[in-house]
């Protein structure tokens, strides 16, 4: 069965999607989404192994060879992002119980697995496949079962707003799918061509017309509206603020990094034979957009009441630096954008996870309702301050590391603006964090927190793992940074200077 | 409309011949204009009518939400199965040849199974959607 794996990978939660909503009865299909993901996950690090190990895997779809027939292509790049989904996607359905049950109506909770699954199927989907177009149709997959999700924010103890922001989501959502199949479809007008690899050979003879040109920026907006990057981000604190506590720390840390991903394979494999950063100004767009999102996002994280939209806008400015990586076209940035799609996505899951638990027990994320919760809810608070070292980047934490290396990589292309950029939003982020343990350590509640206690281990024990690793990624970063140089050897391998 | 004599006949009239040609946009698809999608939508239009005509009541009473929603996972989980199967007869995911002996057979008969699946889910999807946007009070 090895050599299926790649299927299996996105096939086993797809049919387990509409198998949650056949079953029904809640214990056991809460069982079996968790023997799912679990299989999932352990699909993918076995992927990670031998792709790592053996080079990259081609998997035919039906048997049809790979140009006519949809092709599942797996290299280091994908295989890193498979694991990080289906890792945060198993760890988040863990955590998920107890959450859940307090913020969904109880009669649409077999709907939230079924939904989840989808979810997390689009996201494997878009990432495994070589076929432009079935990166479109999981992106719809991953796009409708997201709004839907976001939508359950309405229930019990959430509020209508729910509804609101997902509506927000969709509109802007499909706006951003459509550019991508513009893009696409004004790519198959002058090449006949879907498959990404029999793109990137087609391509460079065309490159020259409007046609193929137009598409390159069809594909980058609408790309760029899912990654949630400035100026197109205004669905997403809304968006991360109004979903279920559970839903915004799977989403955070996953779509929109799948969305960089898909930049990412656009840039480098698909328009990867053409050089873009050379006859484009594709660049410079990159690194303004990053810059202004850096600073935008935490200066706006810096001013929120609502904790949730604080991590929104921190997620911005993180994608901020992940983008900057791209734009700043040399090995050590890209190869700190890829480590920082792995540390952010842990990071990033584990506050939100912190959160959805701190809302279970006081029913508010406002930062004046953390007063005092250092006291009351120890373990959570811990593992909110430490994934928060780590959004800042502080040494010894796994965001230290990608700062680090892209700052590195600021100053090998002589822009040591940029590099002092990435020194004030991180600076700024300490701002933000610090108000959340000022809040939780240093003042007393306006009232007596007797409710206010930590989660049981189904919570915290997901949230710590999350928070351990982005220690541990900081303390020995031998492997992340190892494999991210591989990736950003290779991207950057096939495109001619 | 369930006191109008003519839109009820009519309406009960133009019933089977509806079905029929969903039917028939189903399982010829094959050979001619066709497929699981548009067959889906059709059938789903026999339902529309005859909730317009016999009212939402009847509409619900004939096929219950827990059937519809049944028939919306059935659909996907027959199409993915058939990819299953196909895998473990020894091809690939959706390999249709290992199906029959023959394998222009084992494609008849894999397009047949995953066109069937596609029509069964669409048709839940559609009688579904026309259900909660008519239940709704404003």
């Amino acid at each position: 069965m090895t050599a299926h794996l790649p299927v299996l990978q996105v096939v086993l939660p797809l049919m387990a999607a509409p198998l949650c909503v056949v079953i029904r009865q809640l214990t056991l299909v809460r069982l079996f989404s968790l023997v799912v993901t679990g299989t999932a996950f352990l699909i993918s690090a076995t992927l990670l192994y031998q792709v790592n190990t053996a080079g990259p895997i081609s998997y035919a779809i039906g048997n049809w060879p790979a140009p006519y027939g949809i092709e599942y292509r797996i290299d280091l790049l994908n295989a890193v992002l498979l694991f990080i989904i289906s890792l945060i996607g198993f760890l988040v359905l863990i955590y998920s119980k107890n959450s859940i049950a307090r913020e969904i109506t109880q009669n649409r909770l077999y709907l939230f697995h079924s939904l989840y699954l989808l979810c997390m199927t689009g996201l494997l989907g878009m990432v495994i496949t070589g076929d432009v177009f079935n990166l479109f149709v999981f992106l719809e997959i991953t796009a409708l079962s997201s709004y839907a999700l976001i939508a359950m924010g309405g229930g019990r103890l959430g509020n209508p707003q729910a509804l609101y922001a997902a509506f927000r989501y969709l509109i802007l959502g499909t706006l951003g799918g459509t550019f991508y199949i513009i893009g696409v479809g004004l790519m198959y007008m002058m090449t006949g061509a879907l498959n990404m690899a029999d793109l990137a050979r087609l391509l460079p003879s065309v490159f020259d017309t409007t046609t193929i040109q137009a598409a390159l920026g069809f594909l980058v907006v609408g790309i760029t509206l899912k990654m949630a990057l400035f100026p197109l981000h205004m669905w997403q604190a809304a968006a991360y603020a109004r979903a279920p506590s559970t839903v915004s720390s799977f989403l955070a840390a996953t779509a929109t990094k799948v969305a960089v991903y898909v930049q990412l394979r656009m840039i480098f494999t698909v328009f990867g034979q053409i050089p873009l950063f050379r006859d484009t100004p594709l660049d410079e767009i990159l690194i303004v957009l990053a810059l202004s999102s850096m600073i935008i996002g935490s200066l706006s994280a810096v001013y929120q009441k609502d904790m949730r939209r604080m991590l929104a806008f921190s997620s911005l400015a993180q994608i901020g630096y992940i983008v900057l990586g791209i734009g700043l076209n040399n090995a050590t940035a890209l190869s700190a954008s890829i480590v920082h799609l792995f540390n952010h996505a842990l990071m990033k899951s584990a506050l939100f996870m912190a959160l959805g638990a701190v809302f279970m027990s006081t029913h508010s994320v406002k930062r004046g309702a953390m007063r005092g919760l250092g006291r009351n809810m120890p373990i959570t608070m811990a593992a909110f301050v430490v994934a928060g070292l780590s959004l800042i980047g502080v040494p010894l934490t796994s965001g230290f590391i990608s700062k680090w290396l892209l700052v590195q990589g600021a100053l090998e292309s002589g822009m040591w603006p940029v590099a002092l950029m990435i020194l004030v939003s991180s600076l700024l982020s300490i701002i933000y964090i610090w108000k959340v343990v000022e809040a939780a350590y240093f003042k007393k509640p306006k009232r007596a927190l007797p409710k206010a206690r930590d989660p049981g281990p189904t919570m915290w024990v997901p949230m710590w793992i999350l928070a351990a690793a982005s220690i541990w990624f900081g303390v020995d970063a031998g492997t992340t940074v190892g494999i991210a140089n591989k990736v950003a050897e290779t991207l950057l391998g096939g495109v001619p200077q | 409309m369930k006191n109008q004599a003519i839109y009820r006949e009519v309406a009960k009239l133009m019933m089977p011949f509806i079905l029929m040609f969903a039917m028939y946009v189903q399982f010829h698809g094959d050979f001619g204009p066709g497929g699981g999608f548009q067959a889906g939508v059709i059938l789903a239009v026999v339902y529309i009518l005859y909730a317009l005509v016999f009212g939402l009541g009847n509409a619900r009473h004939v096929t219950p939400m827990t059937i519809l929603r049944f028939m919306l996972a059935f659909g996907v989980l027959l199409y993915a199965g058939v990819g299953m199967v196909t895998m473990f007869m020894g091809g690939q995911f959706l390999d249709y040849n290992v199906l029959s002996h023959d394998p222009a057979h084992g494609q008849h008969l894999g397009v047949f199974l995953v066109e069937l699946g596609v029509g069964i889910s669409v048709a839940a999807a559609m009688i579904t959607i026309f259900f909660v946007f008519s239940g709704q009070e404003h």
